[in-house]
């Protein structure tokens, strides 16, 4: 979250030294700020899920499920074949889990959160949460925590390390920090494509439309990248929705698979680009807000 | 009969405004398929000395995708179920009650509206993608699976609505069934045969599947497009897709007056 946009004005700020420390003063007291209201949203969230236990209980089973199915579908297909290009079961095993883990993490932030921007700006809510004291994108984006995401963000790591047991895989500490951060670039860009898409809302109100067919998108981050012959398809994927990198470059690491690092860097590096986008498109569409409430 | 043309012609106006939202959904959903796509044609690729898998070769398998997303453009419920659960809830079927209006034909005739738009606005994307891959366009072998065809199409039709419909009437007793309709889509996904033609299945798994309804919902008429399911079969397919249409038909009268006992009209 952008928590440093504005830079705090302190009095005693004469010599440079002194003012990087006030601002530095400034910027900590309101990561501060915010990881309290932070607190606060999750503790409510807790308090919302526990009031529908059965039905938060039922959500935790969909999506095992339709992770179970797509274990089945790689299942049946390795009835078929021994390996799929250069991949072998365990490894396409391993990459459905991590494509299922990232977009598990993803949703526990932020689905939510993103689908209910465009009913925010219809019904002119938003004129509440840009008037309160925190940096609103931060609000609009964690407000609600799904919790049920984490069991199967779990669900998936299980399936992960089953699948590197059969693959014999001995990750080192550097590996597994690697994959952490990997993974985190691959939820970042995830968030920030839903959140720009989202925030097409401020011209259409169709934009939660958009926003479920991005999700659609997120059945390409299972499919090995090796199955896609150079062309239009793998390009767009790659550099412009990045789906073919979120899920397949992390798997790779771990799979001793990465032609090179550099996938690594590209996987960051359009991380880092696409949030940056992002928040200028954020700006751009705040501009056109005409509040829908009298 | 003329009341339900109304309605149908009332659908087709209230659908039309989701246009943009059915071209999105369809042209969104193509792209897991081209994914799929892709998929086997790596897997044909890595395996040169096998040219077919179960009978299916690399022109049949995304041939069988190609009829499966038409068939599916033709029959799939997208916002029925929700409207129905969301009718019941709040308290709107009561003038249902009151009307010399049959719930079930009604939300039929709506149900027909929306194909009608939602096939028109997937027929740019459908178009394009089936355009792209011409080279494996395939006809049905000859007028007679042609004709069997467009009857289990509307069977097919007919048995993804009336399932939904009973599916949605659960709403009478429970206040949130989305996650049953999710449940529930998540077997016809797969038991249906959306995401892979049924008869790569090993043979004893795709006997017991059909002895459900799933099969029928989506692979059936594809399998008798593609001429893999003929003769006897065919004909003892469409008596069983038939009959499941009848039976789910019985139960959703029988849900449905069910559910009227017990409702309270909240709202209403």
């Amino acid at each position: 979250m952008n928590f440093m946009r504005a830079p705090s004005p302190s009095p005693a700020s004469h010599t440079p030294a002194s003012r990087a420390a006030g601002r530095l003063a400034a910027a900590w007291r309101r990561v501060r700020h915010h990881a309290g209201v932070y607190a606060v949203l999750c503790r409510n969230s807790l308090v919302r899920e526990m009031s529908f236990k059965t039905n938060f209980l039922l959500w935790i089973v969909v999506e095992l499920l339709w992770f179970a199915l797509q274990l089945a579908f790689v299942a049946v297909i390795y009835q078929h074949t021994e390996r799929i290009a250069t991949w072998s079961r365990w490894e396409v095993v391993l990459l459905v889990g991590a494509s299922h883990f990232i977009q598990q993490v993803f949703t526990a932030f932020f689905l939510t959160n993103c689908v209910q921007l465009s009913d925010h700006v219809r019904t002119g809510r938003l004129d509440f949460f840009l008037l309160l004291p925190v940096n609103p994108r931060f609000l609009i984006s964690l407000r609600q925590l799904d919790l049920g995401a984490f069991v199967n963000a779990a669900s998936a790591l299980a399936v992960m390390v089953y699948a590197g047991a059969r693959l014999a895989l001995r990750p080192d500490l550097l590996e597994l920090i690697g994959f952490g951060l990997l993974c985190a670039a691959g939820v970042l860009l995830h968030y920030a494509l839903t959140f720009m898409l989202a925030a097409v809302s401020f011209w259409t109100v169709q934009a939660q439309g958009l926003v479920w067919g991005y999700y659609n998108l997120f059945n390409v981050a299972r499919v090995p990248d090796a199955a896609f012959p150079p062309g239009l398809f793998r390009v767009v994927f790659t550099f412009v929705l990045p789906m073919l990198l979120v899920a397949n470059v992390p798997a790779k690491l771990l799979a001793a698979k990465l032609a090179s690092p550099a996938e690594m860097l590209l996987l960051l590096a359009l991380a880092a680009a696409i949030f940056a986008i992002s928040s200028r498109v954020w700006r751009l569409s705040l501009r056109r807000y005409t509040s829908a409430s009298s | 009969m003329t009341k339900y043309l109304q309605v149908f012609s009332l659908g087709i106006q209230n659908a039309l405004v989701y246009r943009v939202n059915f071209l999105f959904r369809a042209t969104f959903g193509l792209v897991p398929l081209l994914a799929t796509l892709y998929l086997w044609r790596a897997i044909y690729a890595s395996n040169p000395d096998r040219p077919d898998v179960a009978g299916y070769t690399l022109s049949g398998m995304i041939s069988y995708y190609l009829v499966m997303t038409v068939v599916d453009a033709l029959t799939g419920v997208t916002e029925d179920d929700w409207q129905i659960a969301a009718d019941i809830r709040e308290g709107r079927i009561s003038q249902f009650l009151l009307k010399p209006v049959d719930y079930l034909t009604y939300r039929l005739s709506l149900f027909a509206a929306g194909r009608v738009v939602y096939t028109a606005a997937a027929l740019i994307p459908v178009g394009l993608f089936v355009a792209l891959q011409h080279r494996h366009v395939v006809g049905p072998p000859d007028a007679l699976h042609l004709a069997a065809f467009v009857a289990s199409v509307a069977l097919t039709a007919l048995l993804q609505f009336l399932i939904s419909y009973t599916m949605a009437l659960l709403a009478f007793w429970l206040l949130e069934i989305s996650t049953f309709i999710f449940i529930l889509f998540a077997f016809e996904y797969i038991a249906g045969g959306h995401l892979f033609p049924l008869d790569i299945l090993p043979p004893g798994l795709l006997a017991v599947l059909q002895f459900t309804p799933f099969p029928y919902q989506l692979y059936f008429p594809v399998g008798v497009y593609l001429g893999r399911i003929q003769d006897a079969e065919l004909v003892r397919g469409l008596a069983v897709q038939a009959a499941w249409v009848v039976g789910v038909y019985g139960l959703a009268r029988w849900v449905w007056a069910r559910g009227i006992k017990h409702y309270s009209a909240a709202g209403g």
